[in-house]
Order: C-alpha cells, then structure tokens, then sequence
C-alpha cells in the first residue's frame, strides 16, 4: 500500500512538473503582463526597466528555473493583479469550484446508474428508447446553451431558482468557505451543477447500459439465474458490480475533465471559482496565476486517479494495490 | 411417470430475418436417477434443448410449442417465480466453460450461499456449512480455503469442481451439465467425469449429459439421444445405440471416431455439413448428405420406427422393418 502511494506521488510530482513547463512555455504567447501592471502614464524605459527587474527578459530556461527553485518551496510567485501570492489566491477558490464538480458528480451518479441499468434490462421499452434519444441531444447542446435554458426556465420564468453566485457561505475549520450548510448556498449550487453534469450525464448513462447490457449476457450471469437467485440480486449485485469496472475508470477522467469544464459553467452562473478566476486571469496575462490554475488542477488530476485506483481496487479483487497475498 | 418428461418441444428464435426454429418435436422422457445423454454435432441444437428444460433461453429464444412436465409442473408455461423455485433448487445446471462461469468478483462462498439462501429458510452459517461439506464432496484440496477465494485465484479444473458443488448444493433430482469437460484439460476431463458419475450415482440424481464426445456418452450414460438439425433422430440405450447403430447419420458418427479407422488410413467422415437452420431441406433434413437417400427422403419426414429398444427416424430402416413383417407373413 505505502509502495503504491509512493509511487503515485513521484508521478504527481512529474504531471506537475510537465504541465508547469508546458503552461510556462505559453505565456510569451498570451500578451504583455505589463499592459496590465501598469498604467497608460508609465513611460517604456520605465517598462523595460521593470522588465528587467522582474526577470522577464532573462532566457525561457533562466525563467524557469527561477520559478522552478521557488515553486518546490511551494511558492508559485506572486499574482500580478492581486498582488498576493498565486498560490493562496487560487486556494481561495478551490471550495467553490470543488463543491460544484461534487454536486455535478453527485446528479450524475445518482441518475445515471438507475436510468442505465433500467434501460440495459429494458433495452426495448419506450423509457429506453427515450432516454437514448435525449441523451443524443443532450451531448451536443453546448454548456452555456443549457446553461441559459436552465436560467431562463428556471429563474426568469418560475423564479424557483436563483440564477448567479453561490449565496450564503459558512467559513468551516478556517480556510473553507462551504455554501453546502445554508439552504441558500444549496439553493445556489442546483442550477450550475444541473448545467455542469449535463455533459457527462449522457455519456454515463449510454456507458453504464451499453456495459450492462453486455454483462447481462455473460455466461456467469446466465449461471446466476440457473442458480435461482432472485433478478434483484442478479442485477445489482452480478451485473452491476461488474458494469461498474469500466464506469469507475471513465468516471475518474472525467471527474478531472469536469474541472476543466467548470470554466464554462461557472463563467456563465457567476460562480466564484477557480474556472472564473482562470479566465480573468487569461485576460489580464496574469501569468503567475494563469501557471498555478494549471498545476492545481494537474494535482487535482492526480489525486482523483489516485482515490479511482483505490476504489477500483475494492470492486475488482484481480487488482491487488495493497501488495498482499 | 417418468421424473421428466418433454413433449413436442419447439424452440423459436425470432431474428430479424424472420423465425428460425432450433428446436422441432422434441420428445423424451427421464427417470429417476437416469443418466442420459445427448449428442449431435455442434448446431444440432444440444445446448439449446438443455436451456430450454429450465426454460432459461437468452433472448430471441423462446419455447414457442411443447410442454416440460416435472413434478406435475410444466416448465414451459411457468411463472417466472415458480421456475425459479425450480432452478438451482430441483434441476440445476453445470456450464461448458467453468473460466467464465463464476462471477469474477464475488467469493466462491457468496456465490454458494446465495444459491442455499435462495431455496432455503437457513442462517448464513448454515450454508457455509452445507457448502464447504459440497467443496469436500467434489473433492477439492484445502475445501475451508476456497470459500473465500475469488474465481481467478482458481484452475480451471477446480472452477469446474466448484461450479458442480453449487449444482449439488440443493441435493437436485436432475443436474444438466452442457459439455462439461470440453474446456478442460485432458487428463483433468476424466478425472471430472468420473467425479460427476459417482456423485450422480451416490445421490440417486438424474444426469442430462450434453456432448460430442462418443467416448464419455458411452461411459457414463444408460440412455443417448442423437439430434441432428433441431430434432431427435435416434434414441435408446446407449449400448444398443453405439454397438448397433440404425440411423445412417449415427452410423457416420461411430465410424467416424478414430478407433474405427484403418491405421495408414484416413479417418472417415460425414460428407457435407449440417445445414443452417433457415435451409433445412425437405423431407429427412439428413437426405443431402445420406449415402443412402430415397427418393422419399425428399419427400416426407421419417417418423419414429421401433427397432429392438430403439427408435429411429429414417424410411430406410422404416422400410427394412416392413420387409421383415411381411416376409414373416409370407
């Protein structure tokens, strides 16, 4: 178990690092920090002087080293625009963002196993034949298009719903800013997560009933009814413990891929997390921040593998992580 | 009454092609503690009649004709809950390929004592009980162990020794088994089979024995019948069947096994190939590749003729039989 995790790490340690050089290498490409930085009034010797001070007209490698020195001490250097470290400033977010990539995983899990497995035992119902169809156009409607229908229907026509930010907050053990607590934070997050699981759910649903459908024919499940044991155990015991090998793979990518979709998502709802901040900071070539959002969502990547592996692990008794015998 | 008897068994599948039949008029009775086997080529519809006892067809299957009498029940036409009362409890079934019978990631226990926990009104302790004394039963070393071992922890040789534990678990009146050894190995093939004679023969159960294999039929079974393109053409007791084969497709089978062929020679063999079931030709669906063919063997179906303890679908020795009658008159 320590060896797996061992190893999990040092892999961590070297997604971080590729994707630090990568999105380190980017940012010439983004535009001039100091447009930003400073003000129209500043004069360019005064620029290039600040240039200079900064380091930004050393060599790519130069730069990176730098950074590279500071970032194993776990300081990704300073935002431009907030003046505070990127790194905290990025922290700050994370809750939002976190809570609604869980609410998003939460729908997802919660509707997908029980309408594909439904619709893997009655491949030929109209339930079946409807689901498949909608889950079609619901994978081609682009996020912030579901996004608008959801606010539209919901908050502009009903008035059920509120349509932007995270409402109540409670702080808990000090660094956590959780919206989960109040009715109004949850109020809040249904919507968003709702437009955000939108994406994945199709896909989960047409995964689990196409893995389901295969394992309701195999042979050990065929063995399972000569036994005589009740369709309930049959199903959501044989079969479902089986479909779910696959899903709990796929699931972990797209959990991180999720992440990467709250851009969209929370641009459109107002929410105050990292995907906002991210692009606020593209727009203002914050760099130093632009480079931490990467390399926290890269660790993010890491560890929501690392937990899959481990749950996988639990469901499959083939796989042995723990190194026993 | 027989312990089983199976009357005019059709099975259909319906393809997109239209309805196929796998099964046609299929009839045959099963005492208690029979073993009786059945054998054909692949395709003859062996498989799908062993199914279509527990009535367990996957989808298009469907029995769409003939009744499956046991214990004053016809399984054809019986409730879903009913026939699974039956199942694994009464009749239970042992699968061709023991790799991809057992659930990979359930227990060896929990895949015996759900099996007990189905049937019957006993504590989980209980089961584990009548399970592992099952495992010491089909004689598998170190029986305490597996029960909380997973499949691929397993040879296949004890998977198959496991899979015929949880066919005996409920001391069954008929155990079906569909090929139970064509997967193993060789020397592990004997070993299995006997284990299933002696266990069969012990517990005073009823076998259903599904193969290809002339040599275990013979072994091991009291009664065969001999299918060929979804119906029965020849059934009887064994000895009688293999020793003096009537039907001119069982007589190609005997003469096609090795023992029977000249050393130097090449082995003989059944002209031709079964036909798909959508063309099955009119008359004796045997008529094609029958080195005997009549014109009547084109025309008509043979219906069953009694020969010593036998019987036999095929005009020729319909026609032979005749002859006998009226020469004796004469």
């Amino acid at each position: 178990m320590i060896a797996f995790f061992v190893k999990r790490f040092f892999q961590a340690v070297v997604v971080m690092f590729v994707i630090s050089l990568i999105s380190f290498s980017i940012q010439d490409n983004l535009g001039d920090p100091l447009r930003e930085l400073v003000g129209q009034a500043v004069s360019e010797e005064e620029r290039q002087a600040l240039r200079e001070e900064m380091g930004l007209n050393d060599p790519f490698l130069v730069q990176y080293v730098r950074f590279a020195k500071k970032a194993v001490q776990g300081d990704l250097g300073n935002s431009y625009f907030f003046k505070k470290p990127a790194f905290e400033v990025i922290m700050k977010k994370l809750p939002a963002t976190l809570e609604l990539v869980f609410g998003a995983t939460i729908i997802i899990v919660l509707f997908s196993v029980p309408i594909g497995v439904y619709s893997a035992i009655n491949p030929q119902s109209w339930f079946s034949k409807t689901v498949m169809g909608l889950s079609i156009v619901g994978i081609s409607i682009p996020v912030f298009l579901t996004a608008i229908g959801l606010i539209y229907l919901f908050a502009i026509e009903l008035g059920w719903l509120p349509s932007y930010g995270r409402g109540d907050t409670t702080n808990v053990m000090g660094f956590w800013e959780t919206g989960l607590l109040s009715a109004d934070g949850l109020k809040h997050l249904i919507l968003p997560s709702f437009t955000l699981a939108s994406i994945m759910l199709p896909l989960f649903i047409r995964l689990i009933r196409a893995e389901m459908m295969e394992v309701l024919q195999s042979e050990y499940v065929k063995f399972a009814w000569a036994k005589g044991i009740s369709p309930r155990r049959i199903y959501f015991l044989h079969a479902l413990k089986n479909t779910m090998l696959p899903v709990i793979t796929v699931g972990g990518v797209q959990i991180g891929t999720m992440v990467a979709y709250t851009i969209l998502t929370e641009t459109v709802f107002q929410w105050p997390g990292m995907g906002f901040l991210f692009l606020e900071a593209v727009n203002r070539v914050d760099t130093p921040l632009i480079v931490a959002y990467l390399i926290v969502v890269g660790a993010i990547f890491v560890v929501t593998n690392t937990l899959v592996d481990l749950i996988y692990g639990l469901v499959n008794p083939t796989v042995n992580l723990a190194g026993k015998k | 009454m027989p312990l089983l008897e199976v009357n005019n068994l059709e099975v259909c599948f319906g393809l997109r092609s239209g309805a196929v039949k796998a099964l046609r008029n299929v009839s045959f009775t099963l005492e208690r503690g029979e073993r009786l086997g059945i054998v054909g080529e692949s395709g003859a519809g062996k498989s799908v009649l062993g199914f279509s006892i527990i009535n367990l067809l996957s989808r298009p299957g469907r029995i769409s004709s003939g009744n499956v009498h046991f214990e004053g029940y016809d399984l054809a036409h019986l409730a879903p809950e009913e026939l699974r009362s039956i199942r694994g409890n009464r009749i239970s079934m042992i699968f061709q390929d023991p790799m991809m019978t057992l659930n990979p990631v359930l227990t060896i226990g929990t895949q015996m004592v759900e099996c007990l926990l189905a049937h019957r009104k006993i504590s989980v302790v209980d089961a584990k009980r009548i399970a592992l004394k099952k495992l010491q039963q089909v004689q598998i070393p170190s029986p305490e162990k597996r029960l909380d071992q997973y499949p691929h922890e397993l040879s296949g040789g004890m998977r198959q020794r496991i899979v015929i534990a949880i066919g005996l678990l409920l001391d069954p009146d008929i155990i079906i088994a569909d090929e139970p050894t064509t997967a193993l190995d060789v020397t592990i093939q004997a070993e299995i089979m006997d284990l299933m004679l002696n266990l069969c023969e012990q517990n005073n159960v009823a076998l259903i024995l599904i193969t290809h294999d002339l040599g275990v039929v013979s072994q091991v079974t009291q009664r065969m019948l001999v299918m060929y393109a979804g119906r029965i053409i020849e059934q009887g007791p064994t000895k009688e069947v293999i020793n003096d084969a009537q039907h001119p497709y069982t007589q190609g089978l005997m003469n096609a096994l090795p023992q029977m062929a000249i050393p130097g020679q090449k082995l003989n063999q059944i002209k031709g190939t079964m036909p798909p079931l959508q063309r099955i030709p009119k008359g004796c669906s045997f008529n094609p590749r029958c080195e005997y063919v009549m014109d009547i063997c084109e025309q008509k179906l043979p219906s069953f003729t009694e020969s010593g303890n036998c019987q036999v679908a095929c005009h020729m020795v319909a026609e032979s039989k005749q002859d006998e009658l009226l020469g004796n008159e004469v």
